[in-house]
């Protein structure tokens, strides 16, 4: 145990010199700070096209501004955070492994509430000017927690389901013919299992549904009749469930494997928070050129995706640049474009130039991707408190089959 | 000498540090006690909260009767089919098929097997629709069953060869050949022979393997979430899942889960030695009995049978695994995909290189260190005749007994207050506290077989201790030596949560690149990188065959192992 106070103390004492940190509202001390660095950018690498993408912006980043970028490729984004968890644990509060984060709603509800989050800055980025605030209000409330600068916004997602035309022509567009569909067709449909953020999505979207006020959702859980809201949900899903692939017996552990299920032709229809990745994946050889992309009637859950800075960053200077990078309209016009990853623009268009947002129009969306008319606006993400009573109750009510 | 002297101190300190650090700092936020999150006090709310959890009793009976089912699956049909078939050739044939598949990573070996058993898998398309009618899988609950059955088998098919492997290793100490002929002169079948006269001495000589084989078996997590049920799943993958959850305080149930985990393997052992001595004492009455056959023919047919299935079932998932990673759409029920191209190894392929290079670095440093280690310690128990006692073995093994979730996150801690993080030199040492035990179990016994007359003769003509070392023991067992580094080097190629927790995910090897990669669920994607990784731990036991084959071209006995 002494021992164990003495490297202590001897940790607190080594790196203890707090640099100070930089100021976004100095974009030239940012970058000239920036220069050299490398950042870390923690974040998944479950696809190619993904990577892809993150060596693109690296690559840019490091000839106009200096900053290398190295792509942490994680399985899970809990992996980042529990490193940032072990490392103000042990007392390293300067120099920690990540230096950004791609992250959103309850990792960083979580993180920012921890105390484990640097900011604020995205607010002060040179290119947040371009960002449409008013139009997209999940740019500033991640899943209803503001967003107070502590993260900045690069790519929205939209909940779609996607179904192959070749043995689905006619998919359901509601909950309640879902599970007409459903028990006219057994064993063809099913969803991640929760806690899996996609298969909580599922049960969110099918709440939307049943609610008579959604506003409801917009609060915490606490401030509402919780059993009462969600009765239908839990009926819905009572008479769905037996109906499902095996049963209700097993789920897919993950989106993915539930696109390999879609993929081996087990299942017709499949949720997806990604408007593009039908397109991608068929470009991939992964899903027949049969499949399309549909939303419900009433309209889809939407959120954005964010990049988050640690409180112990070793380069935020860095990560700075980068996460302004990635809203400048060059970088979220090759987002958007299906070929590359088919992630909607968090920025404005009345906002941008005339030659930027000509970038934007030329792109051809891809043969399974809906237009924005099409996709319809975004419903706003529930209060996180409301995901996290659905899933133990779901985990009790279905989680345990048998 | 004397640093020879301190070399198995050194190593047990090498091996037990780490343990006990990450133990520590597991035990303490089981115990309420994480400072970052709040938890200041000791408290047993977090053992509260793991038991409040309704799926405790299902994940507990399944990561019970999985680790039991698999680990006495595949004892018995390692011990069935040396029994038959020691000596022959469809052993030596089978011994050189599986030493590879050593190499093949566990999460590998169970992607390709559940392709081959799933309803939409290789079996039923290969079946579909001529025999069996289907335009479409069927629902059959397959993959993913309740009572883990898919798991069990994606388990044994990857302990069978281990298992046998290390089996053949021990065989030759406990001189089977006499016993077999002592046995079968006195009428004594074959199987039931080698059961009555061998298969005692040799479990002995297996037995902490074994016991290795039965932690591991109930604390995997990989396999679990791709051939385990869900509903619960087994103890460790919500362990996992708690320890990845956005709601930090799920870590406090995380911990408790973990040290749960541990609990169940002590018990689970426990509960073990105690059938070993109810099974010693039963047999030993059936050995007395006297009888000399027991269906023999039956259980030497089953013993080939079953192992034959084991090994083909890696093999059969291997190929399903390389047509993938050449397959463009490969729909059911088609058996072959329509196209094949080279296209997802050119995607993936020079991504790989990289990591690929960083790979053999840590796999050949952490290998050189442990085979140093090993080698110091073997030798010094030779010159200052030391003799390890079945506790300093044991201490040995923990390593592999402990389940790796129970410790790995509380070492990451230990190290960031070491400051001794992030490099590729803290990985390494990471690693070693897993090679080194496979390392010292391969080798050991063909270094303590060597016969010491050798050595007499060597003295006799005035070489020193040293020289005797350098210039017979080590050239005369280089084959075994090899064939021990080879397994060393395959352990750390697999490793994962190692490189990530202690590399703070800026050491990207094969591994950790297959692990992001196989997140994203693409066939493709996770063919290329297994197979990238089979290959690289293939290579070094092809190098194990063939450097001595070279070296010793001109001295027919010092060729194998």
């Amino acid at each position: 145990m002494r021992r164990f106070a003495v490297l202590a103390a001897l940790v607190a004492l080594g790196p203890g010199t707090a640099l100070a940190d930089p100021d976004p509202a100095d974009w030239p001390a940012v970058l000239a700070e920036a220069r050299g660095q490398v950042v870390y950018w923690n974040a998944w690498g479950g696809a190619a096209a993904t990577n892809d993408f993150i060596r693109w912006a690296g690559d840019e980043v490091s000839a106009r501004y200096g900053v290398r970028v190295e792509h942490v490729k994680l399985a899970d984004t809990a992996d980042a955070v529990s490193r940032v968890l072990a490392e103000k644990t042990a007392g390293k509060d300067n120099g920690g492994a990540v230096d950004l984060i791609w992250i959103n709603g309850p990792n960083f509800r979580a993180m920012k509430e921890a105390g484990l989050l640097f900011g604020p800055w995205a607010e002060d980025l040179p290119n947040w000017s371009y960002v449409d605030v008013d139009g997209k209000p999940a740019v500033t409330a991640d899943f209803t927690v503001p967003t107070e600068g502590m993260e900045s916004p690069w790519a929205m997602a939209q909940v779609v389901f996607y179904h192959d035309t070749a043995r689905l022509p006619d998919p359901p567009r509601s909950m309640a013919a879902l599970l007409d569909w459903a028990s006219a067709n057994p064993g063809r449909f099913t969803y991640p299992q929760p806690p899996d953020f996609l298969g909580t999505t599922f049960l969110k979207q099918a709440l939307y549904g049943m609610v008579e006020d959604p506003s409801v959702l917009q609060r915490p859980v606490d401030q509402a009749d919780y059993a009462a809201v969600t009765a239908p949900l839990w009926a819905f899903l009572d008479d769905l469930t037996p109906h499902l692939w095996r049963q209700g017996r097993a789920y897919p552990p993950s989106g993915p494997r539930q696109l390999q299920l879609m993929a081996d032709g087990e299942i017709d229809l499949a949720i997806s928070f990604s408007p593009g990745e039908a397109s991608a994946a068929i470009a991939n050889g992964q899903l027949p050129d049969t499949v399309r992309t549909l939303v419900l009637e009433g309209g889809t859950i939407g959120n954005a995706s964010f990049v988050a800075i640690p409180y112990n960053a070793n380069a935020k200077a860095g990560a700075m640049v980068l996460a302004d990078f990635l809203l400048s309209p060059e970088a979220q016009a090759r987002a958007q474009d299906p070929d590359v990853l088919g992630y909607g623009t968090v920025l404005a268009m009345d906002k941008l130039s005339p030659e930027d947002r000509a970038r934007f129009e030329a792109l051809d969306l891809g043969i399974a991707t809906l237009s924005p008319e099409e996709l319809g606006p975004a419903l706003p993400e529930p209060h996180p408190s409301w995901m996290s009573l659905i899933e133990a109750d779901w985990g009790k009510r279905f989680g345990l089959a048998e | 000498m004397r640093p020879l002297r301190g070399a198995p101190l050194l190593t047990l300190l090498v091996l037990l540090g780490p343990v006990a650090a990450g133990l520590v700092g597991t035990l303490a936020p089981a115990l309420g006690l994480f400072p970052a999150l709040g938890g200041r006090a000791l408290s047993l709310a977090p053992m509260a909260a793991l038991a409040a959890w309704p799926g405790l009793p299902g994940a507990v009976m399944l990561s019970v009767g999985v680790g039991l089912a698999a680990t006495v699956a595949s004892l018995a049909i390692v011990v069935l089919f040396v029994a038959g078939w020691q000596g022959t050739r469809a052993m030596a044939g089978l011994e050189r098929a599986l030493a590879p598949l050593l190499s093949v990573p566990h999460a590998a070996a169970a992607f390709g097997l559940a392709f081959l058993i799933a309803p939409s898998g290789w079996i039923a398309r290969a079946l579909s629709p001529w025999a069996t009618g289907w335009e479409r899988p069927p629902d059959l609950l397959i993959v993913q069953d309740p009572l883990g059955l898919a798991m069990v088998a994606g388990l044994v098919v990857k302990e069978v060869p281990f298992l046998l492997l290390m089996t053949l290793a021990a065989l030759p100490q406990v001189r089977p050949a006499q016993r077999m002929g002592v046995a079968r002169a006195l009428g004594y079948g074959r199987v039931t022979g080698w059961l009555k006269a061998v298969f005692p001495a040799v479990y002995a000589q297996i037995r902490l393997l074994v016991y290795a084989v039965l932690a591991y078996s109930m604390s995997v997590v990989d396999v679990a979430i791709i051939l385990g049920p869900g509903t619960p799943p087994p103890l460790s993958v919500q362990v996992v899942r708690w320890m990845a959850d956005p709601d930090l305080t799920l870590r406090f149930q995380a911990a408790a889960g973990a040290v749960l985990q541990l609990a169940l393997v002590i018990g689970v052992l426990a509960l073990w030695r105690l059938g070993e001595a109810v099974l010693g004492g039963l047999g030993r009455i059936w050995a007395e009995g006297g009888a000399r056959r027991h269906g023999d023919g039956v259980l030497r047919a089953a013993g080939l049978g079953l192992a034959v299935l084991a090994a083909g079932a890696v093999i059969a998932g291997l190929a399903g695994l390389g047509l993938w990673s050449m397959a463009g759409l490969w729909p059911f029920p088609e058996a072959w995909p329509e196209a094949l191209s080279t296209r997802s190894w050119l995607r993936h392929g020079p991504g790989l290189l990289a990591p690929g290079l960083e790979t053999l670095w840590i796999a050949g440093a952490a290998t050189v260190l442990a085979l140093a280690l090993v080698l110091a310690c073997l030798e010094a128990e030779h010159r200052f005749g030391l003799v390890p006692g079945a506790r300093s073995l044991w201490l040995l093994y923990l390593p592999l007994l402990v389940p790796q979730v129970a410790f790995l996150p509380g070492l990451q801690g230990f190290a960031l207050m070491l400051g001794v993080d992030m490099g590729r030199g803290a990985v390494i040492l990471g690693h070693l506290v897993f090679v080194l035990p496979y390392v010292f179990l391969s080798l050991a016994a063909p270094w303590r077989a060597w016969d010491m007359r050798y050595a007499s003769v060597a003295a006799a003509l005035g070489a020193g201790r040293g020289r005797v070392f350098r210039q017979v023991r080590l050239p005369m067992l280089l084959a075994p030596v090899l064939t021990a580094a080879a397994v060393g080097f395959a352990v750390s190629v697999g490793q994962y949560l190692p490189t990530l927790l202690i590399g703070g995910g800026r050491v990207q090897t094969l591994t950790t690149e297959a692990v992001a990669l196989a997140a994203g669920g693409d066939r493709r994607a996770i063919a290329v990188t297994a197979l990238a990784q089979t290959l690289v731990g293939m290579a070094g036991f092809a190098l194990a065959l063939a450097i001595p084959r070279i070296l010793w071209a001109n001295r027919r006995g010092l060729r194998a192992g």
